[in-house]
């Protein structure tokens, strides 16, 4: 098979194209799903039977605790990659996923937080899942603060690349804890062995929403490394021209 | 020096370095014990002393004080010899880099974590466990705390030569600890209440194994960063 496609990611000025180019189709569909999904998930579908309106949060909730697990994941493959074949291009998406995947994993915490008062009873348990969702957020601010405290770019690279693949160790407790440990939180009601726990109107939003926050996420993410990625070559001969060719002053 | 070196008898020499080095400096490795007495013995005065709810807050109260001492020492675990360019060395031996910071980081353990759970008798007396309890402790605590050292090897090895590292090093060790510190906590209440604990002493047999085997080589990839 031949790699030369996947090589030329490697090289900086062709990365920063063609993310560029793939950014609007990200974001267009990112903007639409997450319309269609917020006006389905909060209009059409059915309030739930014992919760009510209140549990229409999990159009948010769920899709936030999905991006920020699969943001350390990609983050994690990423940093493996850039640690292994020595990328450039994949340290700067490694540290363009760090900031976006904390963020959405304090959505999820807030979110499943506000949910919690009202149904729970409680605005935090001490569940595994909840603890380790929190731990997730605090392996994204170890990360950060790793990649901070260092001011060499390359041993900033490799040393939070190290982390990052220590830290995978900790996505699959956070993912099966929900079946290992019998817990407070409900399991997973998606996807399930027999579908979905819900009817079509609840979770076809849901699912909606899941992809638009995915989209949203891969093109707030390609934005970053794109910027991350001028930033380190800030020097080079291609960032020149391509502020010369935007008519910005280099 | 003509013969090479096999592995096991680099592995002493280092081991017995480290150990000649802080028995020259009883200091390093006794304050982390210190520590750990302290802090435990805070837990009555905060508390009112009632011995019924010293028992209850006897595990929490050995586990966090094992982790904050366990995280003060390793701090110092690579910092004198990577700065004076012993660990340079170590990675220019020829010998497994890995291998070595292993056998540096248990002597480490000898050094700081063994002592825990030889106070830890005393400690866990004075939270009012009872005398049976203590053998189950004392097989936590040192199943735990060679998790604990391990894995601060590997924060150990990544803040190594950074500014304000100690800091940054708890934020980075205090994650990874938490299925030792649960798993820990968890069989030093079952040995308390007298209940059988033989199930998380398995966890805290498997997560010391898993990072006996893993966190060497992650900390031996970190320290060869800061070393570059």
């Amino acid at each position: 098979m031949n790699w030369v496609w996947f090589h030329r990611f490697g090289s900086p000025p062709y990365f920063y194209s063609v993310a560029g180019r793939i950014v609007p189709w990200l974001a267009w569909p990112a903007a639409l799903l997450m319309v269609a999904g917020l006006y389905g998930g909060l209009v059409l579908a059915p309030p739930d039977y014992q919760q009510s309106d209140a549990a229409r949060i999990m159009y948010v909730h769920v899709p936030a605790a999905y991006v920020g697990l699969m943001a350390y994941v990609v983050m994690a493959v990423a940093a493996a990659i850039g640690l292994v074949w020595r990328l450039k291009v994949s340290h700067a998406v490694a540290a363009a996923c760090a900031p976006i995947g904390a963020s959405f994993t304090a959505v999820c915490l807030v979110t499943g937080m506000l949910w919690g008062q009202p149904m729970w009873g409680t605005w935090w348990a001490w569940d595994p899942r909840l603890v380790s969702m929190l731990v997730l957020l605090f392996f994204f601010l170890g990360y950060l603060g790793l990649r901070g405290a260092i001011d060499d770019t390359a041993r900033a690279d490799r040393a939070s690349a190290v982390l990052a693949v220590v830290g995978v160790v900790n996505v699959p407790i956070v993912h099966f804890s929900v079946i290992w440990w019998n817990s407070l939180h409900q399991g997973p009601s998606l996807l399930r062995k027999g579908g979905p726990a819900m009817p079509a109107s609840m979770w076809v939003p849901l699912v909606l929403m899941i992809f638009g926050f995915t989209f949203y996420f891969y093109a707030v993410m390609l934005m970053r490394a794109r910027a991350e990625v001028m930033r380190r070559e800030r020097g080079g001969q291609w960032v020149r021209e391509v502020l010369n060719a935007t008519g910005d002053k280099p | 020096m003509s013969t090479p070196a096999t592995a096991w008898s680099a592995a002493a020499l280092v081991v017995q370095r480290d150990l000649r080095l802080a028995f020259r400096r009883p200091g390093e490795w006794l304050q982390p014990v210190a520590f750990f007495l302290i802090v435990t013995l805070l837990f009555p005065l905060a508390l009112d002393p009632e011995p019924a709810r010293l028992r209850t807050l006897a595990p929490a109260a050995l586990w966090v004080a094992a982790l904050l001492a366990s995280v003060l020492a390793v701090e110092f675990l690579f910092r004198e010899d990577g700065r004076d360019g012993t660990l340079e060395q170590y990675a220019l031996s020829g010998q497994s880099f890995a291998w070595l910071l292993l056998a540096k980081t248990l002597t480490h353990w000898l050094l700081t974590g063994l002592p825990l759970v030889v106070a830890a008798p005393l400690a866990a007396m004075v939270l009012g466990a009872p005398a049976a309890s203590i053998p189950g402790v004392l097989a936590a605590l040192l199943l735990g705390s060679l998790s604990l050292s391990l894995l601060g090897a590997v924060g150990a090895g990544l803040t190594l030569g950074v500014r304000r590292g100690g800091a940054l090093l708890s934020l980075i060790v205090l994650p990874l600890a938490i299925p030792t510190l649960v798993f820990g906590a968890r069989a030093t209440d079952l040995a308390i209440r007298a209940e059988p604990m033989d199930g998380s002493l398995y966890l805290l047999a498997a997560l010391a194994v898993l990072a006996l085997t893993l966190a060497p080589l992650a900390a031996a990839a970190a320290v060869r960063i800061s070393l570059e």
